[in-house]
């Protein structure tokens, strides 16, 4: 597992329903690019977090391919609908296999 | 307007006539696989970004095209133009997105959309990126 | 026609001043947090009469990162340091909060460092009081002097004070320390045979080359660089900068730099706590 990887989400508690929300997600990762050198002149291998995708109730929000050309602790703000209360589900797919989750819940009300 | 194949490659040579430096304008090929090779519309969708990044290493853009099913991101100037795709759901009330993306040098940030009736647009942005006076 | 030349002149002159100078943006962090981003200069300082945050020299989109802590990188860092500031680590066992408390306990504290240490007998920053309480209390190894881990705590040390004025002691048994760093702020160094204030001091709101050259205040330390995506220190700065000039640069923790450090910290005084700040 990549050291140092922590998702964080910002979701609002609660919403009426039918309400369009924004959401904000950043993720610590180096992001490395595969295109850097180390001392010796060696390229550093690529290792960055290459997909991103936000579900609601199991209904998709986005869904996103990302390249090495995406920053440091990936950020992504977007916008998203809830027609009930429920559940967001986030997550994000790692080179290396691994796969980092979050969950948030939002009220009605 | 629309745009095929052939012209996007001429926008891609006047590109490197203007900066008259690095690769090919190797985002057109990419846009075409993207677009499977279809024209190429304008208008319905925007891309937000400074005209002048402080830092090319953390520039934030946003992207945005009521309607549309994806939008591809691409950097003509960067080694590798991808930089992400953006695929909206059945949640997604408006189509757009921000982040944050590397840009190797001064170049356009190109933005295409595939909207829901299978037609594709673009738009792009010029962004100056600047080296920093000392860097320390 | 003389005098509309005249006034076209001056006025081409005002707006490029204007464009040159800082900027009139109010940095106001989540909605809350009011920051006093220019003040009038301390009295010890004579060429310069207002002092302002570096945050005022940035553009709009590196500024936006700061107003918002979900936006701001940097609160990585202060999110890694709570969890050490609660975790035990040593031969005695214990962790910051043990004897600290809440981290919202230091409240002030980075307003007021470096400051003097009696029982040390001199200026210390809150690097050499966090590795102090490391190896005398915690038994545990002192952390690297500009590492990952002390800048976390440092910046975490920095967002409990945030808004609070700058306000280190410069006179009594600190003086010493702080004329020392007064003397290596105008020293020019290196083979380009710069001070710290032919940039800051007489140049700020110029351009170096595509740069916007601040006034190089330490109030936003730690600061989340877009350039390398991580939290960097006072001393890993002045290391960059002195670098810079083409010298040989002091080390980071070394009595020089602390002592410069001192004197820099003092000429933000007035001006709010802001770590961890976003800069490019």
């Amino acid at each position: 597992m990549a050291s140092g990887v922590k998702p964080r989400v910002k979701v609002p508690k609660s919403a009426s329903a039918g309400d369009i929300i924004t959401i904000k997600t950043l993720i610590s990762h180096k992001m490395e690019s595969g295109q850097r050198k180390d001392g010796d002149g060696n390229i550093i291998p690529r290792s960055i977090i290459n997909r991103f995708t936000a579900d609601f109730n199991g209904q998709n929000v986005i869904d996103v391919a990302m390249e090495p050309a995406i920053s440091t602790n990936p950020y992504f703000q977007f916008d998203a609908t809830v027609p009930e209360a429920g559940e967001f589900t986030f997550t994000w797919y790692d080179d290396d296999g691994d796969v980092y989750e979050t969950k948030k819940s939002i009220k009605i009300g | 307007m629309s745009l095929t194949r052939r012209e996007l490659l001429a926008i891609g040579a006047s590109a490197i006539a203007a900066a008259s430096a690095g690769p090919a304008f190797a985002a057109a090929d990419f846009i075409e696989g993207f677009t499977e090779g279809a024209d190429v519309g304008e208008g319905g969708v925007t891309i937000t970004a400074p005209e002048i990044a402080e830092n090319g290493n953390t520039v934030p853009i946003g992207v945005e095209a009521a309607g549309a099913v994806a939008i591809a991101v691409y950097a003509d100037g960067n080694p590798v133009p991808n930089v992400a795709v953006f695929k909206f759901g059945a949640l997604n009330p408006n189509q757009s997105a921000t982040t944050r993306i590397r840009l190797a040098r001064s170049q356009n940030v190109v933005a295409v959309a595939q909207m829901a009736d299978g037609s594709y647009t673009m738009a792009q942005a010029a962004v100056k990126v600047t080296i920093g006076g000392c860097g320390g | 026609m003389k005098k509309l030349a005249t006034l076209a002149t001056s006025c081409a002159l005002v707006a490029s001043m204007v464009q040159a100078g800082p900027d009139e943006d109010q940095l106001i962090v989540n909605d809350e947090i009011s920051m006093v981003t220019e003040v009038a200069a301390p009295a010890h300082m004579d060429a310069v009469d207002t002092i302002y945050s570096g945050w005022r020299f940035r553009s709009d989109e590196t500024q936006a990162f700061q107003m918002d802590d979900f936006d701001n990188p940097g609160m990585i860092g202060v999110e890694n340091a709570m969890v050490d500031w609660e975790t035990a680590d040593g031969s005695e066992g214990k962790s910051c909060a043990d004897c600290h408390g809440a981290a919202e306990d230091m409240a002030g504290l980075r307003a007021v460092y470096p400051k003097w240490n009696d029982a040390m007998g001199k200026v210390t920053t809150l690097e050499n009081e966090i590795n102090n309480c490391r190896e005398t209390r915690m038994g545990a190894k002192a952390w690297k002097y500009d590492g990952g881990d002390i800048t976390d705590m440092v910046a975490l040390l920095s967002y409990v004070s945030r808004g609070m004025p700058m306000s280190v002691a410069i006179d009594g048994p600190a003086q010493p320390t702080w004329e020392l760093g007064k003397e290596l702020y105008y020293s020019r160094t290196g083979q380009l045979e710069l001070s710290c204030a032919n940039c800051h001091e007489d140049n700020y709101g110029n351009m170096i080359r595509a740069d916007h050259l601040s006034q190089g205040q330490i109030n936003g330390f730690p600061v989340y660089r877009l350039k390398n995506t991580k939290l960097n220190s006072v001393h890993a700065r002045f290391k960059g900068c002195v670098r810079d000039t083409r010298a040989e640069t002091y080390k980071p923790g070394s009595p020089e730099f602390v002592a410069l450090e001192l004197y820099v910290a003092s000429r933000g005084n007035g001006l709010s706590v802001e770590g961890p700040s976003v800069r490019n």
